[in-house]
């Protein structure tokens, strides 16, 4: 944003915010945005009159995340809530296929295909959108779409905000996933104190765009979102090396720091639960009542369960050590192997979300100590 | 079965239990046949690949397929009821019903073999996905060199199919040794770890492949004992276990480092995997 295109960029007041939404939902999107929910963060319907939450900053540190007022009344002051677009493109339960069963006892199978639903999520942020591109990489793999993951995925449109306020678990910056959102969206916004510069990056946000009938950003307004950007990732104090770090941590497997962080590590999944990149499900069956029929359902899991390492009698990875080890060597080595880059963007959800705080930076840090 | 339901995640096909064979107290093989005509015509497979076996409102297994490729009627599977489910199919009866999809994954490398030896190394139930490639061999000998097998079991009544190693140690070219870790009366083969019995095996190791399927320690033990006898690397192949949900290399269960062994194995060169194996836990 605000490099290739800015020279189309709009400026949208911050009156006219609801028209902008009411511009999605006469094209038939439901509007999901920011809201506040037992003290967080979260995407929800915005019903009209639009009515997005001002002035909410939301404080992360490792082990908690408090919302608190921001001084300069900002609509998209909290950088991240536990969840953005995951849940809408790789939903959290679903069922992928059903089966009858006759009283002759044959068995009728039928794919489950899930509505069709036009959403449009506004307050996405660029370290979500880098995550979905690879939630993309996964379920949209060549030759093996998922159907599910595909349906949702098609019927998306995506409105960025540049994060202007990281909190202090997020380093977006140093995994060149952010803080300013640079592709994957349909519209991106800056927010200034009166309004905000808005780019399209699609045919469809720049549909959105024209009819909203903006007046163009001025070069002093451009600058000023160009320099909140540049202030948000100066403004990161957390980082994980730029370097590769698939050989780094695939050859330290035995470094006792995974029996220290293990000896923390509760193995409650919350990471893996609000880790934008994280794709592990479980498939499980629900049998009907009357036994008729069963449901065969996907169901997020977490490689830090211990059903998840589970194999006839016995269990691949059957302590923390193993499961903390498999979490991070996936996301932040092999990950490069399955889809050319790391899987972490950065978002530091693991970090703030940790009930024990355990911090993925550190621990990077420490198992790669000494190392080039 | 067209490419595309066999590629997807599901739904499985209906297929009826023709034949329940029991094997050993806790091992039984089920022949079944898939519902739809002409999804069993065109069903094919290569040996190393698997099924996904569903047990109606149970769920699903990963059972690699042990009939020959060329039984064009029917699809064996050989399990032995450990879990939910696999307790719950051996207690199905001719008639019953399951539901199938598949084959998945990469099979063994019998292209590769081109005239060699080829030596099979199996433990426990590991024989069931190697199986395919004895009837592979065996149907097609000319095309093959000598045929060596080698099992090892822990207890002698593990053993399956013992009537088959009889009658395939008969064969021309085809050399059987088999070990239990614990013997039993008038047990005629080795009494000891399996991996007593590599000096015997008759094969050149300068044109040869190796394949193995069993516990993880006993294959990097059969690998270490293979390449002493000079076997390349390049010639060895195994077939890896892992938790398998979707078998499309979606559901992340089954990820051995970047590897989706549902999808990219689960049959790997030696040299894929051996970084790995040598750490517990991976």
């Amino acid at each position: 944003m605000l490099s290739s295109q800015s020279d189309r960029a709009g400026f949208l007041p911050l009156a006219q915010l609801p028209s902008l939404l009411a511009q999605l939902r006469e094209r038939g999107y439901q509007c999901l945005g920011p809201t506040v929910e037992q003290g967080a963060i979260v995407m929800r319907e915005i019903e009209p009159p639009e009515d997005l939450p001002r002035g909410i900053q939301a404080e992360q540190t490792p082990g908690r995340y408090r919302l608190t007022s921001d001084p300069l009344n900002r609509y998209f002051a909290w950088s991240s809530g536990p969840q953005a677009i995951k849940p809408h493109t790789f939903a959290p339960k679903e069922s992928l296929w059903r089966v009858e069963r006759d009283e002759t006892g044959s068995l009728q199978f039928a794919a489950v295909h899930p509505p069709v639903v036009r959403q449009a999520i506004i307050g996405v942020r660029a370290c979500d959108l880098a995550a979905l591109a690879l939630q993309d990489a996964h379920f949209l793999r060549e030759g093996r779409r998922d159907a599910h993951y595909a349906q949702r995925r098609d019927h998306l449109f995506l409105i960025a905000v540049q994060c202007a306020q990281p909190a202090s678990t997020c380093f977006c910056a140093s995994t060149g996933d952010g803080p300013t959102p640079t592709a994957g969206y349909d519209l991106a916004l800056a927010e200034l104190a009166d309004g905000f510069v808005a780019v399209a990056g699609s045919d469809q946000g720049q549909a959105v765009l024209d009819d909203l009938n903006l007046a163009w950003a001025t070069s002093q307004q451009i600058e000023a979102a160009r320099q909140q950007g540049a202030s948000a990732a100066a403004a990161q104090t957390r980082s994980l090396p730029g370097r590769h770090l698939r050989d780094s941590l695939m050859s330290r497997l035995e470094h006792p720091r995974w029996d220290e962080v293990a000896a923390r590590c509760l193995a409650c999944g919350n990471c893996t639960a609000v880790c934008p990149t994280c794709f592990c499900h479980a498939e499980a069956d629900t049998p009907a009542l009357d036994g008729a029929a069963s449901e065969h359902e996907r169901i997020w899991d977490s490689c830090f369960g211990e059903a998840h390492g589970h194999l006839h009698g016995f269990n691949v990875r059957a302590d923390i050590r193993g499961r903390y080890r498999q979490w991070l060597t996936h996301k932040l080595a092999t990950w490069h192997d399955q889809f050319g880059r790391s899987g972490c963007v950065g978002c530091g959800r693991c970090i703030a979300w940790c009930p024990v705080g355990i911090d993925l930076t550190e621990e990077v840090a420490a198992l790669t100590e000494g190392q080039p | 079965m067209n490419a595309s339901n066999r590629l997807d995640a599901g739904p499985p096909h209906a297929a009826t239990v023709l034949a329940r064979i029991q094997e050993s107290p806790t091992i039984f093989t089920l022949q079944l046949r898939l519902d739809d005509a002409a999804a069993q015509a065109a069903y094919r497979f290569a040996p190393g690949q698997f099924n996904m076996l569903y047990l109606y409102g149970v769920g699903e297994v990963p059972i690699s397929v042990m009939s020959d490729p060329e039984e064009r009627d029917l699809i064996g599977h050989t399990i032995r009821a450990l879990g939910r489910v696999t307790r719950g199919l051996a207690a199905l009866k001719p008639g019953d019903r399951v539901g199938l999809r598949g084959p998945f994954g990469r099979g063994w490398p019998l292209q590769e073999v081109g005239g060699c030896d080829v030596v099979l190394v199996t433990g426990g139930l590991g024989c069931a996905p190697v199986v395919s490639v004895i009837h592979y061999v065996l149907r097609r000998r000319e095309r093959f060199g000598k045929l060596v097998i080698i099992q090892g079991v822990k207890h002698a009544e593990d053993l399956i199919w013992r009537e088959q190693y009889d009658r395939w140690a008969k064969l021309p070219d085809t050399q059987v040794l088999v070990a239990a870790s614990e013997g039993a009366p008038l047990w005629p083969w080795h009494v000891g770890r399996v991996t007593e019995l590599f000096s015997l095996a008759n094969f050149d190791p300068g044109c040869a492949v190796a394949m193995m399927c069993g516990p993880e320690g006993m294959m990097r033990s059969a690998a270490d004992a293979l390449l002493a006898r000079g076997l390349p690397e390049s010639r060895l192949y195994l077939s890896m276990e892992r938790n398998m949900q979707c078998a499309v290399g979606r559901c992340g269960h089954c990820q051995f480092g970047g590897a989706f062994v549902c999808r990219d194995g689960p049959v790997f060169n030696w040299g894929e995997v051996k970084p790995l194996l040598a750490h517990k836990g991976f």
